[in-house]
């Protein structure tokens, strides 16, 4: 195969795959838009094995094989709840491949003779591609034993962590001169070693001592971080669909990361140095907050009551009701309501759950038709319309002190705001906090009830009670 | 402790401050609860009804008012018509008196309370705090007073209020105007809404608007500097002259227009604002209507009389003042509600023993006497109902306030010329291949940037999944090296094809899955 054809392949395979992204803007594109992804992985898989490699095809076939044998069982198998922690060990995979790839590339000198600058070049890209590469592997292995509650949430702090984090970063730039000088004489090697191990000691740092609340800028954080590593890449093998590509998942990622931070009214610096909620400013959340024993609980059948003689209802679901796999028996519930007139909407807060809109995924799994499913700006101004909101294992996102105290931890977040509702019917365990920490006067007002216990139990008693 | 419920004696006043079911509930907090015979039944709750729930119902007015230690009433306390006493001289020490008793307007009352050692809360002054809101008493008799004033103008008013297009003829919805969006206003704006209505509203406080708006309702905005119409408590206040003038412009424009007028503008302790003039009524359509829910103090409009409807300029003036007693099974219910939640506070052990706790904000708002001693005014409330600077927007305004330093207006062209030169520094040493790729790159990030920025938020999971799965094109940079003769070189790029092949085919194979669930 000619030169000339790969590249009018790639060039193919990257307009494929600005489609694809294109295409899963919108409900209605979006299947075509994965296919489009496909096309063009296969469309550039096609053309790269059959123009360019001329040796061990069999290897080749063995580890495509057996990687998408793998791929595809886990695919089938994994829970929508889970689809966190699959994102993220999906991403830790792309950043070791990133590694594996720089290492290689590291290894084999049969490349072209170059001059001096660009061999220099060549090993900045080299060293910076497994940079970023181990980061991606160390934070989304972190994210992945964390999104899957193998480690704590809390954010581990340890003292003096921006010192330790610039101390690391000074090294890398260090130890980065090191390596281009020995690279130069075909050297090195040490200096690599060195340094990947410090950018996976950094990522692990990083993750852990972000919160569990702040876990979907995490998420889209390292998306954008396996995309650029595999830019990284794309210069270091002069390859402009790495590069294409890599651009466009980086970027993509990075825009996630900045809609997430937005909804949550924080700057992005502030999320990645971490820390939320661990640090209680003042007595502001106490302020606001009546005594405890304004709180109103109900039993599931008075709740089934409200929901039976209301007109309006809003579920506004949250990460307590992926925990309790809840969604299934919530669209039940929807449905028998909708049968009897009632309208239900659900509300859903960007950052309810761990992942950007993962909400909308599991109510997917649930059959629910995502006409009658609302971002939150489309829905916060119709509450006073509304009759009765359900809560469903959210806190944060529903907490009226982000409004209401200007030195809460939240203030200035934008939170759904079932309290202009009638009533709110809040399905909760206890009453602790959410992961930010902060208590929630929702729960004191007038028109809130309690409905304690499990979510899921909560939920099965509700429908009872309504057929 | 004993609570007694006098029969209101005032004329046409058919509400009663206590209802079996929220006798029932009275018990539970451990009172002995009694009520004269036939108090509630203009309310239609039978004597039996209340015995039923275990009240003692007593026939001598007399003997009730001695014999209880707390008195519930709506209407301040009057002189019977018939047995010609007042209740109040029946009134001992360490009495308590609860009803609406209008201290500002009622001194004379105030001080003889005071003078006969009794203790007495008003219902019109507890604070309009969101903790205090299931007490509140007015904001409850307004909501009745707004729904029913829809009622009196659907009474005399010819036409429906609904459009409809019939085979005998186009009928067009009725205009209604509603004056003064408060708790009665909202009120009379959803019960004309619902008839089927068109609903302008115009309030001097701008921050209703949203309010008014979320009731399907218009709002009608003055072009005037904005002056801001709230005063304390979520009242309106009095409003400088030229304000005046544009709002009664307005309303000249209006009154031509629409079919029902509804005022509802009340400033405390002050005669009811003229707002309807008497050229704005002759100008109305004949057939027309004005409600004036303002009629007990004044009226909004002077045309209006008290208590009564009458017909002038073609144009039917309602002037009724106790539109909540025309609702009296409703009135009777929401009112003795807001008196349980009260004694429900006042009453913390719940022992049927009532606690005066003057440092309880509400409590200590609602007090006028206690035990003699005059207790009113109270002093000024710390939170209003509808605070006129939001705490939140506050918040949000302290936080973006560092942000908003004046920029130079060329600052923005830093970066740009620093971005500049770096390029220019970098274009005069790299090679051109390596400016060929970065030129890809950037172009891909815009490109990237503009295509994302799209997505909608639904699918960002989908989203993340697919970009996932293509950032695994890394895997072309391994198959291009598996041909190498290192084998170390070999391994480690097989190792990588097989990893990112997990990933290719796992991420877009979940992506699938995930967009085949949704569905509309």
């Amino acid at each position: 195969m000619s030169s000339g054809v790969i590249t009018a392949s790639y060039i193919g395979a990257s307009a494929l795959f600005i489609l694809a992204l294109n295409g899963l803007s919108h409900q209605e594109t979006a299947r075509r838009g994965n296919f489009y992804g496909m096309l063009g992985m296969g469309l550039a898989l096609f053309v790269t094995i059959f123009g360019l490699v001329t040796d061990n095809q069999f290897l080749l076939i063995i580890g495509m094989v057996l990687g998408g044998g793998i791929g595809w069982v886990l695919a089938k198998r994994v829970e929508m709840t889970h689809m966190p922690e699959l994102v993220a060990i999906l991403h830790s995979l792309v950043g070791l491949a990133a590694v594996f790839v720089g290492y290689a590339n590291a290894l084999d000198h049969g490349g072209a003779a170059l001059t001096d600058i660009e061999k220099t070049i060549h090993a900045v890209e080299t060293y910076i591609g497994i940079l970023i590469g181990a980061v991606t592997v160390a934070g989304s292995v972190a994210a992945y034993l964390k999104l899957s509650a193998k480690i704590g949430g809390k954010p581990l702090q340890l003292p003096g962590r921006h010192f330790l984090n610039l101390g690391l970063l000074i090294a890398s730039i260090w130890l980065g001169f090191v390596y281009v000088e020995g690279a130069a004489e075909g050297g090195g090697l040490a200096a690599l070693v060195i340094m990947t191990l410090i950018a996976l000691a950094f990522g692990v740092h990083m993750v852990v001592a972000i919160g569990g609340a702040d876990m979907p800028v995490v998420v889209s954080m390292l998306n954008s971080y396996s995309g650029w590593a595999a830019a990284a890449m794309g210069f270091m093998l002069g390859n402009d669909l790495l590069i294409v590509v890599g651009a466009l998942v980086g970027s993509s990622g990075a825009i996630l990361s900045y809609i997430m931070c937005k909804a949550m009214n924080r700057k992005f610096i502030n999320v990645i140095l971490g820390g939320f909620g661990t640090k209680p400013k003042g007595d502001g959340s106490a302020a606001v907050v009546g005594d405890a024993g304004d709180v109103r609980s109900i039993q599931s059948e008075e709740a089934a009551d409200l929901l039976k003689n209301a007109k309006e209802v809003m579920i506004i679901p949250g990460y307590g009701m992926a925990v309790a796999q809840a969604q299934h028996t919530v669209y039940e519930i929807s449905k028998k309501l909708k049968s009897s007139g009632v309208n239900v909407r659900f509300g859903i807060h960007p950052v309810a759950g761990r992942m950007p809109g993962h909400m909308n995924v599991l109510l997917a799994e649930a059959k629910v038709p995502y006409d009658i499913v609302y971002e939150m700006d489309e829905v916060n101004e119709d509450f006073p319309n509304v009759d009765v909101s359900v809560v469903i294992g959210a806190n944060d996102i529903v907490n009226p002190a982000a409004q209401e105290v200007p030195d809460s931890p939240i203030a200035g977040m934008p939170v759904l705001e079932p309290w202009n509702g009638k009533t709110t019917i809040v399905l909760k365990r206890g009453m602790s906090t959410g992961y930010a920490g902060v208590d929630n006067p929702l729960f004191y007002k007038e028109n809130s009830r309690m409905l304690f216990g499990d979510a899921k139990d909560s939920v099965d008693a509700i429908l009872k009670h309504l057929s | 402790m004993k609570i007694g419920v006098p029969k209101e004696i005032e004329e046409g006043e058919k509400r009663v401050a206590l209802t079996p079911e929220a006798a029932h509930q009275l018990q539970k907090l451990g009172f002995v609860v009694a009520i004269e015979s036939k108090a509630g039944e203009e309310a239609n709750f039978s004597d039996e009804a209340y015995s039923q729930a275990g009240v003692e119902v007593i026939s001598d007015p007399q003997k009730l008012w001695t014999s209880s230690d707390i008195i519930l009433k709506v209407r301040p306390p009057k002189q019977h018509p018939e047995l010609g006493f007042y209740g109040l001289e029946l009134l001992h020490k360490g009495q308590i008196l609860i009803s609406f008793l209008y201290p500002a307007q009622n001194p004379e009352l105030l001080q003889e309370l005071s003078d006969r050692g009794v203790t007495a809360l008003s219902m019109d002054s507890v604070p309009r705090i969101s903790r205090a809101q299931k007490m509140d008493a007015l904001s409850s008799m307004a909501n009745i007073a707004g729904y029913r004033a829809v009622v009196e103008a659907a009474q005399h008013f010819g036409r429906f209020f609904t459009g409809q297009i019939t085979a005998a003829g186009k009928i067009p919805p009725a205009k209604v105007l509603v004056i003064g969006a408060g708790v009665a206003g909202l009120a009379a704006i959803g019960a004309a809404k619902s008839m089927g209505a068109v609903v302008r509203a115009f309030d001097t406080r701008p921050e209703v608007k949203e309010q008014v708006e979320s009731m399907d309702a218009e709002f009608l905005m003055l072009d005037f500097d904005d002056e801001d119409g709230s005063g304390e408590g979520g009242y309106a206040k009095t409003m400088s002259p030229e304000f005046i003038k544009a709002e009664m412009d307005l309303f000249a424009s209006q009154a031509a227009e629409v079919d029902i007028i509804i005022t509802t503008a009340l400033i405390p302790g002050r005669a009811a604002p003229e707002l309807i003039t008497e050229r704005m009524v002759a100008n109305m359509k004949p057939g027309s209507i004005i409600v004036d829910l303002a009629a007990e103090a004044g009226g909004n409009c002077k045309l209006t009389e008290a208590n009564k409807v009458v017909v002038k300029h073609d144009v039917t003036l309602i002037g009724y003042t106790n539109l909540p007693s025309r609702l009296a099974a409703q009135s009777s219910q929401l009112y003795a509600t807001n008196l349980r939640h009260l004694l429900t506070d006042l009453c913390p052990e719940k022992n049927g023993e009532i606690v005066v706790d003057m440092d309880d904000e509400v409590i200590r708002g609602a007090t006028v006497v206690n035990s003699g001693e005059i207790t009113w005014p109270p002093p000024a409330p710390r939170i209003s109902l509808a605070p006129k600077e939001d705490v939140g927007l506050k918040a949000k305004e302290a936080l973006s306030q560092p942000e908003e330093k004046p920029a130079h207006p060329l600052a923005f062209l830093i970066p740009l010329v620093l971005c500049g030169l770096g390029l220019f520094g970098l274009g005069t040493v790299a090679p051109p291949a390596f400016i060929g790729h970065l030129s890809v790159f950037v172009l891909s990030c815009f490109i990237g940037y503009m295509v994302i920025w799209g997505v909608s938020h639904s699918l960002h999971t989908p989203l993340m999944s697919v970009t996932n799965a293509i950032s695994s094109i890394i895997v072309i940079g391994a198959i291009i090296q598996v041909s190498s003769s290192s084998p170390v070189v070999v391994a480690l790029s097989v190792l990588a094809i097989f990893i990112t092949s997990i990933n290719i085919v796992g991420g877009f194979a979940v992506t699938q899955r995930m967009l085949r669930m949704f569905r509309k």
